[in-house]
């Protein structure tokens, strides 16, 4: 086991990651900016090292700043979280031949993850079901992208082979606009992640977003930790995330879980990871791996019990998994609700000094938050500044405890989107379950033209 | 370029006792000069100044140019220089070698007061200012943070 871990991240992750080792009495080394010099868990840590000035690419992103402050405290892993350099296939390699532990997948894993086209291909090939699409990179031909545009039947979409994480998309719902469509994707594409290689899916209307968490260790041992229904989003960004996903058979679960599970063995999957699904008619479709921990892990932690930052731990230590798949349990519902610094209806960033803080306690209720009474949330980085999961025996009871949780929770000196939560809460088709992805975007355009009519 | 590849050309010019060493490789460009410190048995030093970021598909980490922050501390009208980067402290080029300053040293703008080490390269830090050193705040051989105050310069 490791004697010393560097978190190479920030927030209310880096938190998480330092209680898990802090746990498992390995000493910590958090670095940070200089903007974050004052964070909680820069405080905790057993060290810590500043790598830079605020600005992300100077700081959480400078690979040889993050190594080098592994050098000069002698840590033996770094634990990269998510975002940041968590994905970068390079930063994992460089981690690697520099001595350390990289906390998480090997480089090429990451690489072949991280390019969506090689990722659905490899998917295809273990079994694991995919959206119909273009199977590879879209060709130059104009007539050859038309025609596999109709073969797969209108509407469409196009994704940027490089981005992911709901990024470099577009929706074509007639030919004549395919081709343009295709051109401006392509150019958006290389603008922003470097590589225009681009291909077509069929788009569905009304899915489910599903994500199934798998625990994959070096001996050829995987399990999967259930599912997690992630499909209240707003621009592709989760907001709200449940487990297990109501209405959807565990038979169709269990199937897919396992489906899950042998693709990992087969790409020699290393730690902790997630297949993300669209799921539409009874239909699962594979759209892309996450090859890191990631935000809404707490769902899974309530309902089996397992605590996946301490396995994706001992996994990158080198030891074997101890959880087998017919152990593991899941009972309850978990329901996490993201805590941004924004305005709850504007969704503008909202940073500045936190003048009072009060967070909700109780039975199942957790709250991962880095934030406390006169912190300063910076500029610099992306506003969510929390999670409150709340748990319970049935769904109701979990959106009942959650209700009570956001109407004790106190903010004040910043806005949130607390009110927001409370909202979408008190919704009544959320409150039956099993709404598709664009529900919140609906209910937010309903919502604001409902505002504007009472203004009039 | 890895830094396996980095310590192999550095092993190779302080053996063969090349004085200029410049190789470039896609995007990666490194240069190692080979200035002998003093006149005696001991083996110089290479300094290596690595002149190309190494490029990463959709994230770009920024390349440390190190622009050594001459903080005003207007209690004292004293400056300090920080340290630009992570590393590791030394005084001197090589060990045993002469420091590059004391307390006492006139330096002007440019001038090298230290090196810090990362990953192996060493590093020259400069002093933005002309000035003299009046204290040194850090141990040989200690680690430093960006933005950690290395000398006092007035």
């Amino acid at each position: 086991m490791f004697g010393k871990i560097l978190i190479a991240n920030r927030g209310e992750i880096a938190l998480r990651i330092l209680r898990a080792c802090r746990a498992m009495n390995i000493r910590t080394v958090a670095v940070h900016s200089v903007a974050d010099a004052d964070a909680m868990y820069v405080k905790l840590a057993d060290e810590s090292v500043c790598i830079g000035p605020a600005q992300s690419t100077q700081s959480y992103l400078n690979i040889p700043a993050i190594i080098s402050a592994a050098e000069v405290t002698d840590a033996e892993a770094i634990h990269p979280g998510y975002g940041f350099l968590s994905e970068n296939a390079d930063f994992a390699d460089r981690v690697e031949r520099s001595g350390f532990a990289f906390i998480g997948p090997r480089g090429d894993t990451i690489r072949l993850m991280g390019d969506k086209v090689n990722a659905k291909q490899a998917m295809i090939a273990a079994g694991v079901p995919c959206v119909p699409g273009s199977g590879g990179a879209l060709p130059d031909d104009p007539k050859e992208i038309l025609r596999i545009a109709r073969e797969i039947g209108y509407p469409v979409i196009i994704k940027a082979s490089a981005g992911g994480g709901g990024r470099g998309m577009r929706v074509v719902r007639t030919e004549a606009a395919l081709l343009n469509l295709v051109n401006t994707t392509k150019t958006e594409a290389k603008a922003a992640f470097g590589s225009d290689k681009v291909y077509l899916e069929k788009f569905l209307e009304n899915p489910r977003h599903i994500e199934i968490q798998v625990l994959s260790d070096n001996f050829q041992n995987a399990v999967y930790l259930g599912e997690r229904d992630c499909s209240m989003q707003r621009r592709n960004q989760k907001i709200i995330e449940e487990s297990p996903a109501i209405g959807i058979p565990r038979r169709q679960i269990e199937r897919l879980g396992n489906r899950c599970v042998e693709a990992c063995k087969r790409i020699g999957y290393r730690g902790a990871g997630t297949f993300e699904f669209l799921y539409e008619k009874d239909q699962f479709y594979f759209i892309e791996m996450n090859t890191r921990v990631q935000v809404e892990h707490p769902v899974t932690e309530f309902i089996t019990g397992v605590d996946i930052i301490a396995e994706q731990i001992r996994i990158a230590a080198g030891e074997r998994l101890t959880l087998r798949q017919k152990d593991i349990p899941t009972l309850g519902h978990a329901i996490e609700c993201r805590v941004n610094a924004e305005n709850p209806f504007t969704f503008r960033p909202s940073p500045g000094k936190v003048t009072r803080w009060l967070m909700p306690g109780g039975p199942g209720i957790r709250v991962d938050s880095h934030v406390f009474a006169d912190y300063t949330v910076p500029a610099y980085y992306d506003s969510m500044i929390g999670k409150i999961i709340a748990f319970g025996p049935t769904r109701d009871a979990a959106l009942a405890r959650m209700r009570v949780a956001l109407s004790e929770t106190i903010v004040e000196g910043i806005e949130t989107n607390i009110p927001l939560h409370l909202r979408i809460l008190g919704d009544s088709k959320f409150r039956m379950g099993g709404t598709s992805i664009h529900y919140l975007e609906k209910c937010l355009e309903d919502w604001t033209a409902i505002q504007r009519g009472k203004k009039q | 370029m890895d830094l396996r590849k980095i310590k192999t050309l550095l092993d190779l010019a302080i053996e063969s006792g090349v004085s200029e060493l410049e190789i470039t490789e896609g995007d990666d460009r490194i240069r190692i000069v080979n200035r002998p410190a003093q006149a005696s048995a001991a083996p110089a030093a290479a300094q290596i100044v690595q002149t190309a970021p190494i490029s990463v598909p959709a994230v770009q980490p920024a390349p440390i140019d190190p622009p050594p922050a001459q903080h005003q501390d207007a209690e004292e009208e004293r400056q300090t220089i920080n340290s630009p980067m992570v590393g590791t402290f030394y005084r001197s080029p090589s060990p045993g070698a002469k420091p590059f300053v004391d307390i006492g040293s006139k330096v002007k703008a440019g001038d090298t007061v230290c090196i810090i080490e990362a990953m192996k390269l060493l590093n020259e830090i400069e002093a933005e200012a002309d000035g003299v050193i009046r204290e040194i705040l850090i141990e040989n051989g200690s680690p430093v943070e960006f933005g950690q105050p290395l000398f006092v310069i007035s």
